[in-house]
């Protein structure tokens, strides 16, 4: 009973769903008072799903949120902040368009009538004194006009003013993602004096050697479950990254070694923010992994492979004609208003016309052929594109990709959302198509797809930090390089 | 820096223009004639700035500055409490639309577009041919003259100070302005969206009533097409301002500046350069453009 007053906040069997996706599968998690919580786990593992829920931005679908003991059944953002629950997002939310004090504002409804911009202004400026001394920055200073280090430091700095509003715990989404050593080292110190004069914490962090050091007790979560949580000093580094990757119950999708005589050059690419000489080279026939956490870079370098085909550019060289399978298929792969024949036509306009005009009927042989093969399930190829499941629509998207003249196909992240069927059918098709001597470039955040590749590319902030062959290719391996603490 | 000065910088160059090409323009007469429309304007300008600071747009200030001054030079002379209610609801309609865009998600332009025919339609049934009288009080208020400074500067001087007092200085100013840099991080610290928008678009039909009414009060008579420039005018008042569409990065002061330089260099400039009335619409053109491409260099420069 005592264990329960102490709790800042405690959620039980908390679930939420988008769609199909099961983003969080009955968590239990909860906060004491004085305690800093490390949450770990890898991308789509649930955690920013979890802290919008303590945060208020989104309500469980089942399960039940207490504060203070007390149940909340209708739970708000506003409820929230009254109760001393703040959240700093990971995507940065300040209004650019404002100054540093007006953003202060924004975050403190008590900040109004004669005198608001100087108390706000002395409010922030006293607590960026505190928390990053010789900071540099002016509470008159335009928020889009810092360095987005500066303005990581100002909403960390805001997320802790207090006003009339009581401050009890702070979620800290990523905070240190764009601070330097210095700045990093200077934040968690005050989190450390934040805790020990009694508040709360939950630090995520993709930085292992963060929560180990500064978490109190660390929770790891995995596939929106809860899979380890216990006092930071029963964990290393090493127990994390098995605890985060699952290391059991995995078997190899593609077990057999395919023939690896290497094929002729398809892509030589460099990222641009790559410093030393590491590159990623595709060659017919081959299968390529980007793996690591997401927006670290791969998307950009798929997309300047992919430009990089119609025009020349500095440090990439692609030798055949390209497709891109699209990630964010509603707003980068789909024609909405056009049937599914037509969407598959698209990327083979040049053979598919006949003078002027396009065939209709070349059109829908392409469509036909195509709809047998990847197994499309639809009555009529005709009909919109949007009468098709998720799952079908991505692969239209496919057989946009593999119908056309493209020798390289470039996969953005493509299976988000799709269930595991459809996966499957499109794993076989991609090393059907591979063994042909198509070369794929397969960005991906689901680990157990790169057992389908030849090779992986691990990439970290921009640059690729490893590249694992096959047969060296484990979990840990991926999770180690893509958590890789600067040293 | 130099950013921020442009909106006084392309005001000055147009002034500069016209006192080397007619030195007697530059006097308390001469733009008491010259800024005739520019009061009008400015609030037009104004009003159009106020949903730019929402991400949104209105195509229907012209014709609703229109419908304005038909309701001025009828029911507000000949049945004053109606005239009342009636622009008081009209403000209320917009204060809906605000409502509607953001519940609906619907994009204002096309809400506003198809509101201009309305409006449009309305101001015709008031006035269906030009005619009527503005009211006694609102000839006088508009004919008013201050010792030493022009009344059209002297109004802008007011707009100018009240608007920015209230949206660059208050408090819940920077909520309005929030909501158009960064609307996601307003409702997570609680704010109501909702509510910035359905006062974004009221203050917009206050200052487009108060346009109508500055209008009539001029001209003294109304006509169901007066306003119809309005629109296109006080979005590059705006941006000639220092605004932008979006980002919630607007001035006031900067707008007022943009609607005076509008309409300096609309007709005034134009016939001292003794440019035929034929080609002043043409030419009133190519100076908007000259004036924002500098905008746009300049500013893309700084960066």
């Amino acid at each position: 009973m005592l264990q329960a007053i102490a709790d800042i906040v405690r959620l039980n069997g908390a679930e939420k769903h988008f769609g199909a996706v099961r983003a969080l599968n009955g968590v239990d998690f909860h906060v004491a008072a004085g305690e800093c919580v490390g949450l770990v786990g890898h991308n789509g593992a649930g955690k920013s799903t979890l802290m919008h829920m303590v945060a208020g931005t989104l309500r469980p679908d089942g399960g039940q949120i207490a504060v203070r003991g007390n149940a909340e059944a209708s739970y708000s953002v506003a409820r929230a902040l009254a109760l001393g629950i703040r959240c700093v997002f990971q995507e940065l939310s300040l209004c650019p368009n404002l100054s540093i004090a007006e953003n202060t504002r924004i975050n403190h409804p008590a900040l109004r009538g004669f005198g608001w911009r100087r108390k706000a202004a002395d409010l922030i400026r006293a607590k960026l004194d505190e928390i990053f001394p010789d900071h540099g920055i002016s509470a008159d200073d335009i928020a889009g006009d810092l360095s987005i280090g500066r303005r990581q430091m100002v909403e960390v700095a805001r997320a802790f003013t207090l006003t009339s509003e009581p401050l009890h715990l702070v979620i800290l989404d990523e905070p240190t993602s764009s601070l330097d050593a210095h700045t990093a080292g200077q934040l968690l110190a005050f989190v450390r004096r934040f805790v020990a004069a009694g508040g709360s914490c939950i630090l995520i962090s993709h930085v292992l050697g963060e929560v180990l050091q500064n978490a109190d007790r660390i929770v790891v979560m995995r596939d929106g479950r809860v899979v380890a949580a216990d006092v930071a000093s029963a964990f290393d580094r090493d127990r994390l990254v098995a605890a985060m990757g699952g290391a059991e119950g995995h078997h190899k999708a593609a077990a057999e070694a395919r023939k690896s005589e290497p094929g002729a050059l398809r892509v030589r690419a460099r990222p641009a923010r790559q410093q030393d000489g590491e590159e990623l080279v595709a060659r017919a026939g081959e299968i390529i992994g980007l793996a690591g956490l997401a927006g670290h870079g791969q998307t950009d370098l798929l997309l300047a492979i992919f430009s990089a085909a119609s025009r020349a550019k500095a440090g990439i060289e692609v030798t055949a004609p390209v497709a891109l399978v699209a990630g964010d298929r509603q707003s980068d792969g789909i024609f909405a208003q056009w049937s599914i024949a037509q969407n598959i036509g698209i990327r083979s306009l040049a053979r598919l016309r006949n003078g002027l005009l396009i065939s209709q009927q070349r059109e829908a042989e392409l469509a036909e052929f195509w709809k047998q093969k990847i197994g499309i399930r639809t009555p009529d190829m005709n009909n919109n594109i949007f009468s098709l499941s998720g799952g079908n629509q991505q692969k239209a998207l496919f057989a946009r990709a593999l119908g056309s003249d493209a020798e390289i196909v470039l996969m953005d992240d493509p299976m988000r959302g799709v269930d595991i069927g459809t996966k499957l059918e499109v794993y076989d098709l991609v090393r059907e198509e591979a063994a042909k001597g198509r070369t794929f470039l397969w960005y991906t955040t689901e680990t157990e797809e790169l057992d389908n590749c030849d090779h992986v590319y691990v990439f970290k902030n921009g640059r690729i930090v490893a590249n694992l062959k096959r047969d060296e290719l484990t979990e840990e391996k991926i999770i180690q390089s893509s958590f890789g603490d600067a040293a | 820096m130099l950013r921020g000065l442009l909106p006084a910088l392309s005001l000055a160059l147009v002034l500069i223009a016209i006192a080397w090409l007619n030195p007697r323009a530059i006097s308390y007469f001469g733009f008491n004639l010259m800024l005739n429309l520019a009061i009008p304007i400015a609030l037009a300008t104004i009003a159009q700035m106020f949903v730019i600071a929402g991400n949104e747009l209105d195509l229907s200030i012209g014709t609703f500055v229109g419908f304005v001054g038909c309701v001025t030079a009828t029911w507000l002379r000949d049945a004053p409490l109606i005239g009342i209610v009636v622009l008081l609801g009209s403000i209320a309609v917009y204060a809906l639309l605000g409502a509607l865009i953001h519940l609906r998600n619907l994009p204002s332009i096309v809400v506003t577009l198809g509101m201009s025919f309305v409006w449009q339609g309305l101001a015709i049934l008031v006035l269906p041919k030009p005619g009527g009288k503005a009211p006694d009080w609102l000839l006088s208020i508009m004919s008013f003259k201050p010792p030493y400074l022009p009344f059209p500067i002297l109004a802008a001087l007011i707009i100018a100070a009240i608007v920015h007092f209230g949206l660059m200085r208050t408090s819940y100013g920077v909520i309005l302005r929030g909501s158009g840099g960064n609307a996601a991080a307003l409702r997570r610290a609680g704010w109501s969206l909702l509510r910035t928008k359905i006062v974004l678009f009221a203050l917009t039909g206050l200052f487009g009533v108060l346009s109508g009414m500055a209008l009539i009060g001029i001209t003294t008579s109304a006509d169901a097409n007066i306003g119809n420039g309005y629109t296109l005018l006080s979005i590059a008042g705006v941006i000639l301002g220092g605004g932008e569409f979006v980002g919630g990065r607007v001035s006031p002061i900067g707008a007022v500046l943009g609607a005076l330089t509008l309409a300096l260099a609309a007709s005034p400039l134009l016939t001292f350069m003794h440019i035929p009335p034929d080609w002043q619409v043409a030419a009133n053109g190519a100076i908007l453009i000259i004036v924002l491409a500098a905008r746009v260099l300049i500013s893309r420069r700084e960066r």
